[in-house]
């Protein structure tokens, strides 16, 4: 080698060449079919995806060859203002960020503020006297076990868009239905309806 | 032996007692000035090297443990910007008390030296009594290291979140609880809590 030093350059300029090949021919494809594709805008949030009729929660109808924005991270609502129940046995939903609270074998962060003894001092409102029931509806002195880990069924909410409308409409609203559809309900509708529909008449 | 070492204290007590005869006492007075800056200097670098993060997790025990904890929570990384360390929130700026926790330190390098915490679940099973040593440090102040940060007169209550803020105007405002009354587990994972009162 070292008595040739043409063979080493040799050497050396066939790999340039071989890697200049192999940089073009990896390249050409690729910007042949860039501009095919239309300049899609990319709208971080839509999750349903009009064409396809489909909701793409994952890649949000950007193409997996293309890179999408991420969506901004849901903010969690901090307002503290109690939120209606959509149904009377509804678990409330937490109007406050829960960031960090230490819920565990060894202290339970919601119960400082929520537990009864505490209530007063933090304003908060108390858990619920069924909370303290076990399942033969015994009362405890402390939380009933089931009820422990309030996440199970207390959560917050936050900004992110709702991925799937909701159709559900509560009691009230269901009752305050004006007259028509309910022709086509079966018999128990009938007899309410006049009697439903005669206070506001008799205030006239 | 002994005899020996006796006759060599002896003789280096009898140098120290004799007044000097080379130097003068201006010198010996400016050099006394000059070697009490130097180790003065020197006490309190070395006291300042003993207060930062580095040091204090450069030991595995509070590496694996507390440091990891923290880590997850607002006082390692938030929006502002703004970290608390180790110790501002551990030792007392004030240089007495400074001192008298660095004393108290030393009981921890002891620890360290016996391994008293040097697995997860020593540590586990000492942390009620490492915790209920803050607390109590921390309710005797007043909390005072999270007032170095968290003054609450220079708290604007309205850009608090609004529990938040009518919690701290009831009992903070009238001085009757303190942060670490309703804070603990703040930094780290509490113990078992369950015989200790907390709001
Ligand atoms: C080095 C200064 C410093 C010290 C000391 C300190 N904090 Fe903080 N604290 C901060 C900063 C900075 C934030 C975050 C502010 C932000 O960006 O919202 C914060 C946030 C908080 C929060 C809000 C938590 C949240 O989830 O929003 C609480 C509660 C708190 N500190 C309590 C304490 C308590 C209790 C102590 C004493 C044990 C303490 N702090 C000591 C600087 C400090
Ligand atoms: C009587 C109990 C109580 C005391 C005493 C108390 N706090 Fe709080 N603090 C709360 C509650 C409750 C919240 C809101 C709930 C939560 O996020 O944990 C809160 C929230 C905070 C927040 C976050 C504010 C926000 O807008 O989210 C900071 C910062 C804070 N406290 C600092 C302090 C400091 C510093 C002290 C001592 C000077 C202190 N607190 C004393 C109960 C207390
Ligand atoms: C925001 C203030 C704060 C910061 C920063 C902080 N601590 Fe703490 N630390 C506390 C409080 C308050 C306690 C008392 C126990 C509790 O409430 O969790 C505590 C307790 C401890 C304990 C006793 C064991 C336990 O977990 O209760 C150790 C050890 C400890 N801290 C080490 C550290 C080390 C090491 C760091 C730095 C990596 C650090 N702490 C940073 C506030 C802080």
């Amino acid at each position: 080698m070292r008595n040739k030093p043409w063979k080493t350059i040799g050497l050396a300029l066939l790999l340039v060449l071989v890697f200049a090949a192999g940089w073009k021919i990896g390249h050409a494809p690729r910007t042949g079919i860039a501009p095919k594709a239309p300049p899609m805008p990319v709208d971080a949030r839509a999750i349903f995806v009009p064409e396809s009729g489909q909701i793409d929660g994952l890649r949000r109808g950007v193409p997996v060859d293309q890179e999408g924005h991420p969506p901004p991270i849901a903010r969690v609502e901090n307002a503290d203002l109690k939120r209606v129940r959509a149904y009377p046995m509804q678990p409330p939903t937490i109007p406050h960020a829960i960031d960090g609270y230490q819920v565990d074998k060894n202290s339970n962060r919601c119960l400082l503020c929520h537990a009864r003894a505490n209530a007063a001092t933090f304003q908060a409102p108390p858990v619920s006297v069924t909370h303290y029931m076990d399942r033969d509806d015994q009362f405890l002195a402390t939380i009933s076990p089931r009820r422990y880990f309030c996440n199970q069924c207390h959560v917050v909410q936050t900004d992110a868009p709702v991925l799937v409308a909701s159709q559900f409409r509560d009691i009230d609203s269901v009752m305050a239905q004006p007259a028509t559809p309910a022709s086509a309900s079966p018999g128990p509708a009938e007899p309410r309806q006049p009697s439903s529909a005669a206070p506001p008449a008799a205030k006239e | 032996m002994w005899s020996w070492a006796k006759r060599q204290l002896l003789g280096f007590w009898r140098i120290l007692r004799r007044p000097s005869r080379h130097y003068s006492l201006g010198f010996l007075t400016v050099a006394g000035f000059v070697v009490g800056i130097l180790f003065w200097g020197g006490f309190n670098t070395a006291l300042e090297a003993t207060n930062t993060e580095t040091f204090c997790t450069s030991c595995h025990e509070m590496r694996d443990n507390v440091f990891q904890e923290l880590k997850s929570t607002i006082h390692y990384t938030n929006r502002s910007g703004v970290r608390a360390t180790c110790p501002d929130c551990h030792v007392p700026h004030n240089w007495t008390d400074k001192i008298a926790r660095k004393m108290q330190a030393s009981k921890e390098v002891w620890g360290k030296i016996f391994g008293t915490i040097n697995t997860r679940e020593k540590f586990l099973d000492e942390r009620l009594i490492l915790a209920n040593h803050e607390w109590q440090r921390l309710k005797a102040n007043d909390s005072l290291e999270c007032r170095n940060c968290h003054n609450y007169d220079s708290m604007d209550l309205t850009r608090q979140a609004s529990r938040a803020a009518q919690v701290h105007k009831l009992w903070l405002g009238s001085g009757e609880k303190t942060c670490i009354d309703c804070h603990k587990g703040i930094a780290h994972r509490l113990p078992d809590m369950t015989e200790i009162p907390q709001g």
